[in-house]
């Protein structure tokens, strides 16, 4: 049985992102969420499935704030940033299986305002391992084992700091054309070089932002979207990948490989599609160096030659592989990813303004998070 | 929100006692799998291979080779701040598992793939000693 195409995205919605509010995540969530309704011309009734990201709202908020009658479907998908779009995946099951047709998929937060993520790791269950055997020798966020991870690759393969900074830069660059976009100024090589070290080889451009903000998406029946108030964007194929030793990077038999490995053949089969095919991508960029590493683990590029594949405008605008058109986690906002499937969706429309691509009809998303697990997706405008 | 300045510790559970206490009287000690012999690490409940959850406890050599590492300048926790800069080393122990932790004497500059390191012990606390990477000298 083919789940191909039998899902679409019907709306997208944002908030503006900040870098400070005195708004809730909740107040966050619930705006996105109304934008991505009105967006498919929907009512905030028509939704009968929901997966929030698990962090701001609960399913229970939505039926509470908008009055839906029968919510019929709810889940959640706890891979940090890969829960947006492992959500897509478990959305596409739910409506296949007639469960329900309208599928919110909403994350909100106050990443910036609230509270920072080294006191926000310490307390969930999948960080348990990395509580009690690295915490208490000062390797607190995950970032700091990432480090480890891309100082392997480094070590193995010859990528360097400058390869990173080209991922910064590039992705600065696009932000810099999007209105909705937190950073505002440009970045040179330069000014990524010579930025504090956070944990090395991570300088401060390598590393995404925290930010305030929320976005939404409705996914639903692909008969029911042809008739909505946006050309649909089919879901060709989506899936969820999970590395060896998913809690702990430190025992995985392979640092420089990520869950998303597991899932992309079998993601590209099922949309019947190559790596050819993709005409922009949006890489879940929590750091530069994940998206270095996707882009080999997806089969852009074999395992090692990310570095070389990222250089030469290859992932710009003009390039063969445009990524993260919106600025990503990096320069737009970190909102956990669901701003990567807003923004491929505008893309795959036609809407994504300066930073379109001129003739985009196939594209993927991808989330990474939790140290290691993944979500794939592919779409195709409709 | 001010952020706590004392260090985080473990939570010592029925499944992980023996490997804190061993480290607190020095020794560095695996979990194998009573059935299979598979080493394991960190301590868990059930073995990978087999699935048997009959444990021993084996003492480690000490004995490992750098794997990889990162030198932290961010104070993610207050509790580290006075430290920074800090090197954490994930190492390959001589017994096919990993450890990560932080070093003693070592230049980070000097660092590699491959190159041989030891198991030293820091106590933290009466119940908590924290391995760490020195020289294998
Ligand atoms: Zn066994």
């Amino acid at each position: 049985m083919s789940l191909r195409e039998k899902v679409a995205v019907s709306g997208i919605g944002e908030t503006n992102y900040m870098r400070g509010t005195d708004r809730t995540a909740l107040s966050l969530t619930m705006e996105a969420a109304l934008n991505a309704i009105a967006d498919a011309g929907l009512s905030p009734r028509d939704i009968d499935g929901i997966i929030p990201y698990g962090l701001g709202a609960v399913a229970e908020d939505f039926v509470t704030n908008f009055g839906i009658e029968d919510l019929r479907f709810s889940a959640t998908t706890p891979m940090g940033g890969a829960s947006a779009v492992a959500s897509i995946q478990c959305a596409m099951v739910a409506i296949h299986a007639g469960l329900c047709n309208h599928v919110l998929l909403a994350l909100g937060r106050t990443g910036y305002s609230g509270v920072r993520i080294g006191a926000r790791v310490a307390q969930m269950p999948q960080f348990r391992i990395m509580a009690d055997y690295e915490m208490p020798s000062g390797a607190i966020a995950p970032a700091q084992i990432y480090a480890a991870m891309a100082r392997r690759h480094m070590e193995l393969y010859g990528t360097t700091s400058r390869h990173l900074a080209e991922i910064a830069v590039t992705t600065r660059r696009h932000a810099l054309m999007n209105r909705n976009a937190t950073m505002t100024k440009p970045l040179t090589v330069e000014d990524h070089q010579t930025s504090r070290l956070i944990s090395e080889p991570f300088r401060l451009y390598d590393c995404s932002l925290e930010s305030d903000g929320a976005a939404a998406v409705v996914i639903s029946r692909s008969d029911i979207a042809r008739d909505l108030a946006k050309r649909p964007i089919y879901v060709m194929a989506a899936g969820e990948g999970h590395p060896d030793s998913p809690s702990a990077i430190t025992q995985r038999p392979d640092l420089a490989r990520l869950g998303i490995a597991k899932c992309a053949a079998r993601v590209f089969g099922q949309a019947g599609v190559t790596r050819a095919d993709i005409d922009v991508a949006q890489i879940y960029d929590c750091f530069t160096y994940i998206v270095l590493c996707q882009l080999e683990d997806l089969g852009f590029c074999k395992k090692g030659e990310g570095g070389a594949f990222v250089m030469d405008g290859n992932i710009g605008l003009s390039g063969k592989l445009p990524i993260n058109t919106h600025g990503g986690l990096l320069s737009q906002a970190h909102i956990a990813g669901m701003n990567h499937i807003v923004e491929l969706v505008r893309q795959l429309r036609g809407e994504g303004g300066a930073a379109q691509i001129r003739g985009a009809e196939i594209g993927l998303v991808t989330g990474f998070g939790d140290m290691g697990d993944g979500a794939l997706a592919i779409m195709r405008r409709g | 929100m001010p952020e706590s300045t004392t260090k985080p510790l473990p939570e010592i559970t029925a499944d992980n006692k023996p490997y804190w206490d061993a480290l607190s009287e020095g020794r560095l000690m695996l979990q194998r799998c009573a059935q299979c012999g598979k080493i394991r690490h960190y301590p868990r409940p059930v073995c990978d291979g087999c699935w048997s959850m009959k444990v021993e406890w084996v003492q480690a050599s000490g004995l490992a080779t750098v794997h990889s590492w990162t030198v932290t300048h961010h104070p993610f926790h207050q509790g580290f701040k006075t430290e920074l800069p800090f090197t954490l080393v994930t190492v390959d122990l001589e017994e096919g598992v990993r450890l990560n932790a932080q070093t003693r004497g070592l230049d980070p500059a000097q660092l590699g793939i491959g190159q041989p390191v030891r198991i030293g012990f820091e106590r933290v606390t009466d119940a908590i000693t924290l391995p760490v990477i020195v020289s294998p000298v």
